[in-house]
């Protein structure tokens, strides 16, 4: 016998083009669905209580991952994380990406979850939005009269909540090539080594600049604001003092300063503050000595 | 309601399901293949892992409906010609087994792990099966049953 009621009643659409997407959008109570893996909780959960769902997952490149020298990735919304972790475009060109994907929790949960439903469902401990936001991510919205990009830094405007206008669905994420010399990093840390939801979540990428130090840094913090949260002060004293020790403990500083943590059942928001000062450090060191290997 | 066409253990299967069924309940309240168990129906306990096109999914996070056209292994097809894999062997052998609630789960999940990594270390072994938990505490004969079916493996195989 079942441990739990069931599913709640629903209809399903499997969607084969975006119009008939945004014809069924029109209707209330239309809920989207890639993966599953947040929504069918959510829907169990009572959260919410959709009349229709519409798998949006077989819709054309949801599922694909394209790389090219000049566009950089292009990765459809419907790619699961597995994918990402495993994609050797996305593995030498975006490693923040490829770990972010990876320390998801389980590998058949990874099987289904997708980086777009991480996205959109917007959670601030998301794994995946810190690396978007350091990797100058664009959001490609599709809505009933067009399709629009979103920077990343842009998307996400409160716990669960996003930029998606009522007739725009995510169909791709899109990352610049980096720039020459990039390397990049995402740290986590977690109640285990693997699994958990992030306590703190630190992607860092850095590369060679016309900067004052020589370098220039992209620094952004998951699981510590209602928002994946770039830190200007950290990445300023970056691109004025000399790399190392010094500048990097000053940076990991202003990221501790940046961030605003609530205590919650998983961690304290003293500890998570501190944990950002250490992880920052870490992913700068780490970054900076991939950078190393090239210089 | 919703008509599919899904491979389980190798035999099609026609079916009629409700857009609200779950892989998961098909699996154990249609076919009747109650090997794989419910557990949290959250996608953290692992327990009802099977495997979809041969890669290790949740079935309890798998609406029956997606599963139309595609093939589905569950613990009842690991073994093959009523003869239990060496995997399984492995778990029987080494006591990996207690109350056993987990353990389709852990089978279905290690039997991926072997697919695509036939030689893993104990810390892959851990990464691989960190979403099939064990109330019992009996991870270490777990790790250890699927260390061993690798062993035999490779030494059945020739390989160092």
């Amino acid at each position: 016998m079942l441990a739990r009621p069931g599913l709640p009643g629903f209809e399903y659409v499997k969607a084969s083009t975006p119009a008939e997407v945004h014809q069924l959008m029109q209707q209330e109570g239309v809920r989207l669905m890639m993966g599953g893996t947040d929504l069918l909780v959510q829907m169990r959960e009572g959260t919410i209580r959709p009349r229709v769902v519409v798998d949006v997952k077989h819709l054309p490149g949801m599922r694909e991952v394209e790389f090219d020298e000049g566009q950089g990735l292009t990765i459809g919304a419907a790619v699961t994380m597995n994918q990402l972790a495993q994609h050797p475009a996305v593995q030498t060109s975006c490693p923040a990406l490829a770990q972010a994907a990876h320390s998801v929790a389980s590998y058949q949960v990874r099987n289904r979850a997708t980086l777009g439903g991480n996205l959109c469902n917007a959670s601030p401990c998301a794994d995946t939005g810190p690396a978007m936001v350091a990797l100058d991510a664009a959001m490609v919205l599709r809505g009933s009269k067009g399709q629009r990009e979103v920077p990343a830094e842009r998307f996400f405007l409160g716990p669960g909540r996003t930029a998606l206008q009522p007739d725009e669905f995510l169909t791709a994420i899109r990352i610049p090539p980096p720039p020459a010399g990039a390397a990049s990093c995402y740290l986590k840390l977690g109640r285990s080594r693997s699994g958990d939801l992030a306590l703190v979540g630190v992607a860092v990428v850095g590369f060679p600049d016309g900067t004052e130090s020589g370098y220039r840094f992209r620094v952004a913090l998951g699981s510590v604001a209602p928002v994946p949260l770039r830190v200007p002060a950290a990445e300023k004293v970056l691109a004025y003092d000399p790399p190392g020790e010094e500048s990097f403990a000053a940076a990991a500083g202003k990221a501790m300063d940046a961030a605003a943590p609530i205590s919650d059942v998983r961690a304290g928001a003293a500890y998570q503050r501190m944990m950002v000062r250490v992880l920052t450090l870490r992913a700068l060191r780490q970054v900076w000595s991939t950078l190393g290997e090239g210089r | 309601m919703h008509s599919i066409t899904v491979t389980v253990n190798g035999s099609p299967e026609y079916l009629t399901v409700p857009p609200n069924m779950t892989l998961l309940r098909m699996l154990r309240e249609v076919l009747a293949l109650t090997g794989t168990k419910n557990g949290c129906e959250a996608g953290e306990c692992g327990a009802c892992t099977v495997l979809l096109d041969g890669q290790p999914v949740n079935s309890c996070l798998t609406l029956a409906v997606e599963a139309d056209g595609r093939q589905v292994t569950t613990v009842e097809g690991l073994a093959e010609d009523g003869q239990l894999s060496a995997l399984q062997e492995a778990f029987v052998e080494l006591n990996a087994v207690q109350c056993g609630f987990c353990t389709p789960g852990m089978l279905v999940s290690a039997h991926a792990l072997l697919a695509r990594n036939p030689r893993p270390t104990e810390q892959e072994i851990k990464e691989a099966m960190l979403g099939n938990l064990c109330r019992c505490t009996g991870y270490l004969r777990i790790v250890g049953a699927v260390q061993a079916a690798a062993d035999a493996a490779a030494d059945a195989g020739g390989a160092a």
